[in-house]
């Protein structure tokens, strides 16, 4: 699975970084950093449903 | 003249924690219906979990911004001059662009990462706040002593509030958002606030700190006007206040009420988490989110609402929407509640959600470690609730232990 964000639309909520920290990260300003390019099954669950908190929409994936 | 009313809007309307039963009504027949604002306005009030999400993550039909002559009834006439000054920096009242440009000068501040770094120092502020609390009583009352500090000295330490001046500013902020006082009266709390904001703005201009105020003085105080920079911190503090505050005292109330729930929180490290999480659904103190006008006509569930209208959406009843989660009325802190609407949703998504989250994760587990027995000292129905608030709460909570 692979995820796609969009730094631009990101409002550093930091909700994708409690759903799924081995995914999502915050750089110094607090937008959204992936720290894999593809998501481990395991952690497929998580990812989803960081997409799906996501306050901005800036998360899709992609496939 | 101004009466104070009997009931709050019925948005606000709440039987202790739980909002009543008109609510839930109109979520499950029609979804969306036109009520009366505090100010005596027609509004439409949107009340399912999906479509206050529709509505929240869409500025482009749902604006922040008012348009050109907008006024609420009942507001003094205030010079047009005037109102610009006022509204200059409130995150809350703008639609991107501007509001990204403005959060994003913010952002670097409520980090997870930026909140692990300040954790030491909130434990230290709760732990000194549960001495007092232990000296005072029992029976103390957790609101004065626990719920109300806390946050207080944690956002003040984060902006450079000076320790000397936080009574005064609590006392006004909560008389600012009392919907019981006229119009008039709280206006001229919001112009003293203001005031005040700008005596600190003006300080952090000659002396930048290390803290919030000082950092954006530095790192954009040429792009930032003082009306901004006030503008800002007024919201921040008032945010930092008024929202956290009020959870820990609801929160640790509602943990009394469910008493096998409360001693999980009490000793089970794990449980927290969650906790926290389903505690702002059920509860769902911020009783709707900043109004929206319409910029076009729009249908939601149905319901056909011309452009220029105000739009609220109730928080509180999307949180208990079947739809979104099973058995809504039921408090269960271990199921977490992934997707409550709490915070809001969209970009106005609450800046300060890691900071509340830390806050009440240390809080909460620490009140009822330190007093393992804690228990109400005062019967349940004699609790006074702030029912006529923007930010739902208990104005007074007495404990013993």
């Amino acid at each position: 699975m692979k995820i796609s964000a969009d730094r631009e639309v990101c409002i550093s909520a930091g909700n994708c970084v409690m759903a799924a920290d081995a995914v999502f990260d915050q750089d110094e300003d607090g937008i959204v950093v992936l720290l894999v390019d593809d998501v481990p099954e395991e952690e497929e669950d998580h990812a989803r449903e960081a997409v799906r908190l996501c306050p901005s929409q800036a998360l899709r994936i992609v496939d | 003249m101004t009466q104070a009313p009997e009931l709050p809007p019925l948005h606000m309307r709440r039987d202790t924690f739980n909002p009543t039963a008109e609510l839930r009504e109109i979520r499950e027949t029609d979804g969306v219906r036109t009520i009366t604002s505090a100010f005596g306005m027609d509004v439409f009030l949107v009340t399912r979990h999906e479509d206050v999400k529709t509505v929240l993550s869409d500025h482009e039909r749902f604006s922040n911004g008012r348009p050109p002559g907008f006024v609420v009834p009942g507001a003094p006439n205030i010079p047009e001059e005037e109102q610009a000054s006022a509204r200059a920096g409130n995150l809350l009242g703008l639609d991107p662009p501007e509001h990204q440009r403005l959060r994003r000068m913010l952002t670097p501040e409520f980090t997870i990462r930026r909140m692990k770094r300040l954790q030491g120092r909130v434990v230290e502020i709760i732990d000194a706040q549960l001495d007092t609390m232990g000296k005072a009583g029992p029976p103390a009352d957790l609101v004065a002593n626990f719920a109300l500090p806390i946050p207080s000295l944690v956002i003040c330490e984060l902006l450079g509030v000076p320790y000397d001046d936080r009574d005064d500013f609590q006392r006004r902020t909560a008389r600012q958002l009392d919907l019981s006082l006229p119009i008039p009266e709280r206006m001229e709390l919001q112009r003293q606030g203001r005031a005040y904001m700008r005596s600190l703005v003006e300080r952090a201009r000659q002396q930048p700190g290390e803290d919030i105020l000082g950092m954006l003085v530095r790192e954009h105080g040429h792009e930032l006007t003082n009306d901004e920079l006030i503008g800002m911190a007024s919201l921040l503090l008032l945010a930092g206040h008024e929202t956290t505050s009020n959870m820990l005292g609801l929160g640790t109330l509602a943990l009394l009420r469910h008493p096998d729930q409360l001693a999980a929180v009490r000793d089970d490290p794990d449980a927290i988490g969650p906790a926290v999480e389903e505690l702002l659904r059920w509860l769902s103190i911020v009783h709707s989110a900043i109004p929206r006008i319409t910029s076009t006509d729009v249908e939601i569930a149905g319901v056909g609402i011309p452009a220029g209208r105000l739009v609220f959406v109730s928080l509180p009843s999307g949180n208990r929407d079947p739809e979104f989660i099973d058995s809504p009325e039921v408090l269960d802190i271990r199921r977490g509640a992934p997707g409550h609407l709490a915070f809001g949703h969209g970009v106005h998504h609450c800046l300060g959600a890691p900071l509340a989250r830390m806050e009440m994760r240390i809080a909460f587990p620490a009140l009822l470690r330190r007093f393992p027995t804690l228990a109400l000292a005062e019967n349940f129905t004699d609790v006074p609730f702030r029912s006529f608030h923007f930010i739902y709460g208990l104005k007074s909570l007495e404990v013993a232990w």
